[in-house]
């Protein structure tokens, strides 16, 4: 239908991305205000068994070889044709790496408005505004998404993840012509060699300072770091003892994170240590120095001490799952 | 091979940002304009293509303050030609500058056809466009973005593109030339020219300058209002006893996905 | 006793044997000279026939008192009795060919004189037995920087039997035994004709080279060489630096100070000279490359396949591990100049942009804000807002004191504590006194040590500009490093300061208010501290005295560490290595190693430090080393700011 709200169903190696969940949250919200549908957008190669966790009221199905892995060339066609067709207000598309270079395809090839980073969308009088990050954080601006069809690149984090319909929403095959030619071609991936650890591709990362006092006491931080699906690292007076490899070292000198949660554990947040992790989207300290600077970065802190703290916290979080 | 590197100046968010008087745009003044840092990945992964392949590489920007010496260095660096292109006072959103370069480039002296364009996938202006596949879609190139790797084919025909997932994980992609690609970061970091050659090159060489045609499109961009983030100060602190803290802590978690 | 050289043996007269022998000996000798010295005429220019006077002075002071041996007794002692003996015996070899060759002179034997044989006698016999305890030492003992080669033990024996074939011959004397006597001299005459020839194809040419080296030493040691493009080649170098390579005796001093190779880096001062020795010992024969050609290599190098000199031979961990602390060269005894050859190499390495990520970040953020941290210059003088008093501009205003901060003590947080400390002593003290607030920029000390003169040219000029426009008396710092840069290397083509102004560092000022009675010891120190001498302080710049001399005013009692004032161990942080990523692989820190000395000083209380970078670099090592309890470190402003503190207790002692 003209004038709907579309999500870009991002799905990547078998899974839908969190952020697509969260754009689905949006855009409900978004459709509701303006009176229209949300629609997400799936463009793949058997993917279809990925609408029924779709939140949307319908979904546009894409079947096409050339779409099996993501190909910004055959994407970038086959989405400007469903534009084009229907004429969607707007369509919410992640800021990722998946989906990044048809976000910048898009714009140009339709001649349509695009509105990047943003970390938020609102419909206000009719009429959609968002919130949008600029020069890595330093500024932001509020944009008036010109008419449509607008293409909005949203920020992962904008609202929590939408849940599973109950039932799998309706879903529409639309038949693209793609060309057999295609310039872009996806030959394979390359997966990194499993090694030890890498700390930057952790979601959850519980990291030792000097705090943790002992080598033995980091079993309590490895424990609660299964507990979470997460990994050990370190600031680096531990990775100085020997205590733990160089590859568990975040900081200047070691890995730079930007995980889902970062737990601080008796580190005092030099900044050389604080420069590497400050990304993270969740910092949780515990030192049992309040004045410690690692609290001026931490979103959420404790001034305690880190070897009652952790083990209370593993057998909390265990609780919960059981 | 021929390269075409192409790069822009952004604000440097080292210094503060102020906002002019109609809360709407930057003050220009105030801003201290650096190269956008992944053009400078850009311009690495160049010239290291230059060096396996042989080729020329030449340098394209946009007029705007300090951008003669970021093209002196790409010269220090390596880089056979520098080119300028003279766009007036305005100051041009991504979207603007996309479609200025796909109305000037086959315009410049002895430089089009060239094989691979190489710029950055992003820059930290980027609101109204990217500048890399928005150029592509103009000039009607591939484009493929995110880009850590390139090698070419003997015959300059083809070139395999490694382009960067989540997890460390690479895509290899086939990628029909010429074609654009957006660079992430290049197979080692920019290298470093010493002060002194780059004096010396603002010496002996020249940067060429091109009138750009008047600008035609406007941005479709309207900003409401700019304004500083919220401070994030301090932690928020929990109290009471190590359970109870935890406890309240597996809470966040949980609220959050993450336990 | 017969004449050896008029007495015929199977008819032939001895001279005639003589001649032969001396001819080919001294041919063989001069011709090895005249190549070695061709060679280092392939090097680049460099004037050292400056202030003759001067030279010769030095000359005579270190070459024949040896001063810099004795610093090790042993065999200090043992070297001067060698030294001496070869001064007597090689006179009296000169003295008695010139008569062995021409009979008819009418002058006897050396040795027949007594004032000659006496002195050879007594002196051979205490050379013998320095010889043996050079031998014990170094086959028995080995210490660290000694090799037992094959070089060695040939000068060793040679000269062993030079003064044994002439005692004996003297013993001969005494006991009229004529066939005896002939044959011993006759020996002795030969051992010294190899050794002569020996001498410029073996290490043992420092025995020519090394007064020469002396002679030609630079008087400022810790001075840069001049501009150059860096060297990576043989003729890039200076026929100075080459020189290096012959003057050194492989004695080992310098590798035994050296900070970087007790830790355990690639570095030691000793191999980095053996091999510009090699290059220049290799390249005798090699034909020099072409001018211009571009792949040309410096002359093999011990592999003798022309392998680049930087990089290959000499590779680049090496170069970069170095802290120009100027231990090695303070050491060396034949006045050996390390610092300014890795300078040179370090100068290529830069051109060619071979260096490491942080280190290229570095010098990036310094070329674009003044400071290596990559922080905006506006917020330099951030550190004052912890004062309350305002600091006065000295752009705006004229002052008495200009005072240059330096990047650490402006933006590292610790540092800042010191800063603040320093600021408060200046205001109790009632001095007139500004900073530059965001016009400063990095004073470029280690900008140079690291290799990039453009880039150091382009900081100097930026602070030289402010400075014009500021009406100041004299300049005071906290930092060492900025201390000598702007001391010496601030001015035009001599060196100096800014238009001469006097340059303080924090230690000297002090020194002087306290003397002076302008600053009061309301509370003092009362404890035992151990001060650690900076290198760009002590070594470079003979500043031991000023500090000490606060401490005990503050009411401090000093205990030295084992190493102290110019045999100071570096805390690693100089040459730009506090910019540099850890070294995988190595032992224990410079600066661990020095906190541990620190803590070893009996009853001690504090580590007492007049540089930020040390400040910081010991504090981050007494986390490593666990001795956070034990021991505190303090800056010098930190003392005085809290022994000077008035009534109203405004002193703040940040940890």
């Amino acid at each position: 239908m003209a004038g709907n709200i579309w999500v870009l169903a991002e799905h990547w190696r078998g899974r839908l991305s969190d952020v697509t969940l969260e754009l689905l949250t949006l855009g409900r919200e978004l459709s509701g205000a303006l009176g229209t549908q949300l629609e997400a957008v799936l463009l793949g190669h058997g993917a279809k068994g990925l609408a029924a966790g779709l939140a949307a009221d319908g979904v546009l199905s894409v079947d096409h070889a050339s779409l099996a892995e993501p190909n910004p060339e055959a994407s970038c066609l086959a989405l400007a044709a469903l534009i084009e067709q229907r004429k969607p207000r707007a369509i919410l598309v992640p800021l990722s790496n998946v989906a990044a270079d048809l976000l910048g395809l898009l714009p140009s090839r339709l001649e349509i408005p695009l509105v990047n980073f943003c970390r938020d969308v609102h419909a206000v009088d009719g009429r959609l505004e968002a919130r949008c990050v600029l020069y890595g954080g330093k500024l932001e601006v509020t944009v008036a998404v010109a008419d449509g069809p607008a293409v909005i690149g949203v920020l992962p984090g904008s609202r929590p993840a939408s849940a599973a319909p109950a039932s799998a929403p309706p879903v529409t095959d639309v038949p693209v012509e793609l060309p057999g030619d295609l310039r872009v071609r996806f030959e394979q991936y390359i997966d990194p060699e499993p090694g030890d650890v890498d700390v930057t591709q952790q979601d959850v990362l519980v990291s030792v300072g000097r705090g943790i006092q002992t080598q033995d006491n980091i079993t309590l931080a490895q424990e609660l770091a299964e507990a979470l699906g997460g990994a050990v690292s370190a600031s680096r007076p531990v990775i100085d003892q020997g205590w733990l490899p160089l590859t568990r070292q975040v900081g200047k000198s070691g890995a730079t994170v930007k995980p889902k949660l970062y737990l601080a554990a008796g580190i005092s947040g030099a900044p050389e240590h604080v420069e590497g992790m400050k990304g993270a989207a969740l910092i949780i300290a515990v030192n049992t120095d309040p004045q410690a600077p690692i609290f001026a970065v931490a979103h959420y802190g404790y001034a305690g001490d880190v070897l009652e703290f952790l083990p209370a916290l593993t057998a909390a979080v265990k609780a919960r799952k059981a | 091979m021929n390269i075409l590197v192409l790069m822009k100046m952004v604000p440097d968010i080292v210094e503060e940002l102020e906002i002019a008087p109609d809360g709407k745009s930057l003050d220009v003044e105030a801003v201290r304009p650096i190269v956008s840092e992944r053009d400078d990945h850009a311009l690495e992964q160049a010239l290291l293509l230059k060096e396996k392949y042989g080729g020329t590489v030449t340098v394209l920007a946009i007029e705007s303050r300090d951008v003669d010496e970021v093209l002196f260095t790409a010269l220090a660096k390596g880089a056979d030609r520098a080119i300028k292109v003279a766009a007036g006072e305005a100051i041009l959103t991504a979207a603007e500058a996309a479609a200025l370069l796909a109305r000037v480039l086959p315009a410049v002296p002895n430089l089009m056809p060239v094989q691979l364009l190489v710029t950055g996938c992003q820059a930290i202006d980027d609101l109204d466009g990217v500048v890399a596949p928005a150029l592509a879609e103009r000039l009607k190139l591939p484009y493929l973005g995110i880009v850590t790797g390139v090698e070419v084919e003997a015959d300059g025909s083809r070139a395999t593109v490694f382009k960067e997932y989540a997890g460390g994980t690479r895509g290899r992609y086939g990628v029909c030339l010429p074609a654009v690609l957006g660079v992430q970061a290049a197979p080692k970091p920019p290298r470093y020219v010493p002060v002194a050659k780059v004096r010396a090159t603002m010496k002996s060489r020249t940067i060429e300058s091109v009138e750009a045609p008047a600008k035609e499109e406007a941005s479709l961009l309207e900003i409401v209002a700019m304004t500083k983030p919220e401070a994030a100060g301090r932690a928020e602190m929990l109290e009471g006893s190590p359970e109870e803290v935890a406890s309240k802590v597996a809470e966040i978690l949980s609220s959050r996905g993450l336990a | 006793m017969p004449d050896p050289t008029i007495t015929r043996y199977l008819t032939v007269p001895g001279w005639v044997g003589l001649w032969v022998l001396a001819v080919l000996a001294i041919g063989l000798f001069v011709r090895r000279v005249y190549q070695l010295v061709r060679v280092l005429l392939r090097g680049r220019g460099e004037t050292r026939w400056d202030r003759v006077p001067r030279r010769l002075v030095t000359t005579v002071k270190n070459v024949f008192f040896q001063r810099r041996l004795v610093e090790e007794p042993l065999i200090g002692v043992a070297h001067l009795a060698i030294f001496w003996a070869f001064v007597f015996f090689a006179t009296s070899f000169w003295w008695n060919l010139a008569r062995g060759l021409f009979p008819f002179l009418p002058v006897p034997y050396s040795d027949d004189l007594p004032w000659m044989a006496y002195p050879m006698e007594i002196l051979g016999a205490l050379a013998l037995v320095g010889i043996v305890v050079a031998a014990v030492r170094r086959y028995v003992f080995t210490p660290q920087g000694l090799e037992r080669t094959r070089d060695a033990s040939i000068v060793l024996g040679l000269i062993a039997l030079l003064l044994v074939t002439f005692l004996v011959s003297q013993v001969a004397k005494g006991a009229n035994a004529s066939g005896l006597y002939l044959s011993m001299w006759w020996a002795h005459m030969a051992t010294v004709l190899s050794f002569l020839v020996y001498i410029p194809y073996s290490k043992h040419v420092h025995l020519l080279a090394s007064p020469f080296g002396v002679f030609f030493t630079s008087f400022k040691p810790g001075a840069m060489p001049a501009e150059s493009e860096g060297a990576s080649r043989l003729e890039e170098f200076t026929w100075r630096e080459l020189f290096n390579g012959l003057a050194c005796a492989e004695c080992g001093r310098c590798e035994r100070a050296c900070p970087a190779h007790a830790a355990g880096f690639a570095l030691s001062p000793k191999e980095l000279v053996h091999k510009v020795k090699e290059m220049v010992l290799g390249a005798v024969h090699a034909a020099a490359p072409v001018s211009g050609s571009a792949t040309a290599v410096a002359a093999p190098g011990p592999n003798g396949n022309g392998k680049p000199f930087v990089g290959d031979v000499v590779r680049a961990e090496e170069i970069w591990a170095c802290t120009t602390c100027l231990a090695c060269m303070t050491r060396c005894p034949v006045f050996n100049e390390h610092v300014p050859l890795i300078v040179e190499m370090r100068r290529y390495l830069v051109s060619q942009g071979e260096m490491e990520k942080r280190l290229q970040d570095v010098l990036v953020n310094l070329g674009r804000y003044g400071n290596s941290f990559g922080k905006s210059a506006r917020t330099r003088a951030s550190w004052t807002t912890g004062l309350d008093f305002p600091v006065r501009d000295a752009r705006k205003e004229a002052v008495e004191y200009l005072w240059i901060v330096g990047d650490y003590a402006s933006f590292d947080p610790r540092a800042q504590n010191v800063t603040r400390a320093a600021a408060r002593v200046f205001q109790r003290a009632g001095l007139d006194f500004g900073i530059l607030h965001e016009a400063e920029q990095n004073a470029g000390n280690d900008v140079r040590r690291i290799g990039e003169e453009g880039l150091f040219g382009v900081l100097r000029d930026k602070n030289l500009k402010t400075l014009a426009g500021v009406k100041f008396q004299k300049i005071v710092t906290t930092d060492p490093h900025t201390y000598h840069v702007v001391k010496h290397e601030y001015a035009g083509n001599g060196g100096g300061s800014p238009n001469g102004v006097e340059v303080l560092h924090f230690a000297e000022l002090l020194d002087r208010l306290l003397a002076s009675g302008r600053l009061k010891v309301t509370t003092p120190v009362g404890r035992t501290v151990t001060y650690h001498d900076p290198c760009y302080l002590g070594r470079y710049n003979g500043v031991y005295e000023p500090p000490r001399r606060t401490l005990a005013a503050l009411g401090a009692r000093v205990v030295e560490m084992p190493r102290t004032r110019d045999e100071a161990a570096c805390c690693g942080a100089g040459g730009g290595r506090i910019w540099m990523e850890d070294v995988a692989g190595i032992r224990e820190r410079p600066a661990e190693t020095r906190v541990k000395e620190a803590a070893g000083v009996r009853d001690v209380a504090a580590l007492v430090v007049s540089c930020p970078k040390d400040l910081v670099m010991f504090q981050d090592a007494l986390k490593t080393t666990q001795l956070e309890g034990s021991l505190a470190v303090q800056d010098l402003a930190q003392l005085a700011d809290a022994a000077s503190a008035t009534v109203r207790s405004d002193a703040h002692v940040d940890a």
